[in-house]
């Protein structure tokens, strides 16, 4: 063991440096998708509580589909589907092929997926906005995007914040399946260190702890976001969950 | 929210367009280590016979090249797709995948072994396999002779994603065997593990409707403009002593094949 | 029904149409055992890791609730772990981890075991009953939490033993409080199968991704797991609907 760990020293020979690469590509993916999720998610919420019926089907077929399958196969499906329809569509204008990078690609599949995930907890944060407050903001006459502003996003965030720290968690984790379609994140990064040098369980261990390491951190971010963000609520009963 | 916006349009516009000036070729390679023809070291360098031989095949070609690493069962889709432009990844020429992709003519060539743990008593043929668990890597030339000459007799064709997943389970014990090209198997017997605990067993016997005709440089169908510039490369680069050059750093003699 | 909903159906049918004829479905008589098979696989894999990670969830639940610090803790720690970590990792660590390490220790190797060591599935079944006993673990803690102090009280001045207070009210009430949760867990639990593909088990997912490196046909493989996967999916939610319908609701 001794000798395996200094396989992890952050300048070559040592991995540690492309473990740390990988990270950071894991992170970019991250909070990308998880960007790109919450912007799904707002539309879709809102979607799904005043759009039409038909909206509302298909949302609900989206929320639903992406909910039931394997991640796995959504990332395959959108990682050659998607980048194989923008260049049909591409070639179609008349214009070249774009090269669609392996962030782009990665943050634009796991945002598709959070967002059916967010569209859920958001929908339910803001059914859970006592109607009073908006009906009394609409009685004094506020437009729709004031009212969501002022009233409906601060009053919902605090009941969101839980939701929204799962998929958070979440949205790290995923990154590691951008491993099985090649992208060089943190698990691949990993698997390469480990394989090359035959040090499975120092490299696996070591990984392991970054991802336990950003998991308590942001677990303990988001506890921290959620006192501020419900600062203006009445006291509530505590306990159960 | 308005700056997350700008952040997903900023994402949306990173996706760069092929410039006009030198040609950007973005090349597919399996990020696993497959020594000594391409590997990634510890500081992310590229390394090996495969990517010395890419950087001249650009040059000559006049290619701005760029390695993408894409999975090995990714390879033909993201091509297909559009997320990379050639795949040189020691992909042999064979039938069913011309039904899919086009190649450039090939640039090396080399036989088919099979390496298992000292003294198990394997030959390579069929009679010699019976009963045994032979490992190979998934949609390669291996998985398909291996399937067509020794599936009546062994007792499992295990199919990996990588060769390296292979060479592991071997020196695990969980398989008898492993049918790969000779030269990366022969990296693997010069490894500290490999020597420990395995042995060559011999070359299977050549079927070229399978084993195909050497390893070419992968690219899509009907790029018949980047073909006869690969083929052109890689002439200039045999012609020009330099393939010899790069053979000499890794190999003791040529690998071209006849 | 509504009209809007007619229109929303035959566009679904006509796309699934449409992948069917449109398709190159050569491949699927050669590939077709494989694949039953493949189903069967995962199946048994979901059925077996939610039992035996069920299994393992309440104690681990019982003592991160109620039990004294040195089962606490250690409860804690694992449910974190398992939690805090991508499941693919976990996956790799047993099998490439572990599976190095035993067949360097002789007697491991020469033992009555070595022919089931030395295959995939029980690192495969491990990993993802671990996974499952960590995140259903932190959902039993819970559950046990909010079993009404009350009714053990109760239990207790009728002078119950302790054990028969666990078997005869908390669990039940747990579960109860658990039953409507298992659903969906046991859904994501399905969605976690396929990761184990990448170490040679050959279940559903598998199946395909092979039939897709031998064909080089890309997406007709996929659109065919998608649909199994939604499948299980379905009858999964349906089956765990049929069972709440069926419990006992509570009268107050």
């Amino acid at each position: 063991m001794e000798n395996t760990l200094g396989l992890l020293a952050l300048s070559p020979p040592g991995w540690g440096g492309t473990l740390l690469a990988g990270l950071w590509a894991s992170m970019q993916i991250a909070v990308g998708a998880f960007g790109l999720g919450l912007i799904i998610g707002l539309g879709g919420a809102y979607g799904k509580i005043y759009g039409g019926p038909v909206l509302r089907d298909c949302l609900g077929v989206y929320t639903t589909v992406v909910r039931a399958l394997p991640e796995l196969i959504l990332i395959l499906l959108l990682y050659f589907g998607l980048t194989d329809i923008v260049n049909q569509i591409m070639l179609g204008l008349g214009y070249d092929r774009v090269q669609i990078s392996g962030v782009v690609a990665g943050v634009l599949v796991l945002g598709v997926v959070q967002g059916a995930y967010a569209t859920e907890v958001l929908r339910g944060a803001i059914l859970a906005v006592p109607p009073g407050q908006i009906e009394a903001a609409r009685a004094m006459g506020m437009p729709a995007a004031k009212i969501a502003r002022r009233i409906t996003i601060p009053t919902m965030l605090g009941l969101a914040l839980p939701g929204l720290s799962n998929l958070w968690l979440i949205a790290t984790k995923d990154t590691a399946l951008l491993a099985i379609v090649g992208f060089s994140e943190l698990t691949l990064a990993t698997r390469q260190a480990a394989g090359t040098t035959k040090a499975f369980f120092t490299f696996f261990l070591a990984a392991g702890a970054i991802y336990l390491a950003i998991s308590m951190l942001s677990t303990w971010g988001f506890a921290r976001l959620e006192r501020w963000a419900r600062r203006g609520d009445p006291p509530r009963m505590t306990g159960g969950t | 929210m308005k700056k997350m916006k700008i952040a997903a349009v900023a994402l949306a516009l990173s996706v760069t367009a092929g410039s006009a000036m030198a040609e950007k070729v973005r090349v597919g390679m399996a990020p696993e280590p497959y020594p000594p023809f391409a590997s990634v070291d510890a500081s992310g360098n590229w390394t090996g016979w495969e990517i010395d031989l890419m950087w001249a095949l650009c040059k000559a070609a006049a290619f701005e090249c760029e390695i993408a690493p894409v999975s090995w069962d990714g390879l033909i889709p993201a091509l297909e797709a559009g997320q990379i432009d050639a795949i040189m990844n020691s992909m042999s020429i064979n039938a069913d995948r011309l039904k899919v992709i086009d190649f450039s003519n090939k640039y090396y060539d080399t036989p088919t072994v099979i390496v298992a743990a000292k003294g198990a008593g394997i030959t390579a043929d069929a009679a010699g396999l019976t009963g045994k668990i032979l490992g190979v890597q998934v949609s390669t030339v291996h998985q398909t002779y291996a399937e067509k000459h020794f599936g009546a007799t062994a007792s499992e064709i295990k199919v990996y994603q990588t060769q390296d997943e292979a060479n592991q389970d071997l020196v695990a014990g969980r398989i008898d065997a492993i049918q790969a090209d000779s030269i990366a198997l022969d990296a693997f017997l010069a490894s500290a593990e490999g020597t420990a605990c395995c042995e060559l067993m011999g070359a299977v016997a050549n079927d070229t409707d399978v084993l195909g005709l050497g390893v070419g440089v992968g690219l899509r169908k009907g790029d018949a403009e980047m073909q006869a510039k690969f083929n052109k490369a890689i002439e200039d680069v045999i012609a020009s002593g330099e393939y010899d050059k790069i053979t000499a750093n890794y190999f003791a003699s040529s690998i071209y094949g006849e | 029904m509504q009209p809007h909903r007619l229109v929303m159906l035959a566009i679904a049918a006509a796309l699934v149409v449409w992948v069917i004829v449109a398709g190159n479905w050569e491949w699927l008589p050669k590939y077709l055992p494989m694949i039953v098979q493949g189903v069967w696989r995962t199946i048994w894999l979901l059925v077996l890791s939610v039992a035996i990670g069920f299994t393992l969830a309440v104690p681990l639940g019982l003592a991160q609730a109620s039990g004294p610090w040195f089962l606490a803790v250690p409860a804690r720690v694992f449910c974190t772990v398992i939690r805090g970590t991508p499941l693919l990792l976990q996956v790799w660590l047993l099998y490439y981890g572990l599976g190095s390490l035993f067949p360097s220790i002789p007697w491991i190797r020469e033992s009555e075991l070595w022919p089931i060591l030395r295959q995939a599935w029980p690192y495969a079944l491990l990993a993802l009953s671990l996974s499952y006993a960590g995140y259903e673990g932190e959902v039993m803690r819970g559950a046990f939490r909010s079993v009404p102090r009350g009714q053990l009280e109760a239990a207790r001045a009728m002078g119950m033993p302790r054990f028969t207070i666990f078997r005869r009210i908390s669990l039940p009430l747990a579960l109860q409080g658990v039953l409507p949760t298992l659903g969906g867990e046991t859904i994501l639990q399905l969605k976690a199968t396929p990761l184990v593909a990448t170490i040679t088990v050959l279940e559903v997912y598998a199946v395909a991704s092979r039939v897709r490196q031998d064909t080089l046909i890309t997406y007709e493989p996929l659109f065919l797991v998608a649909a199994i996967y939604l499948a299980l999916a379905g009858i999964i939610a349906l089956g765990f609907r049929w069972l709440e319908s069926r419990r006992p609701r509570k009268s107050a």
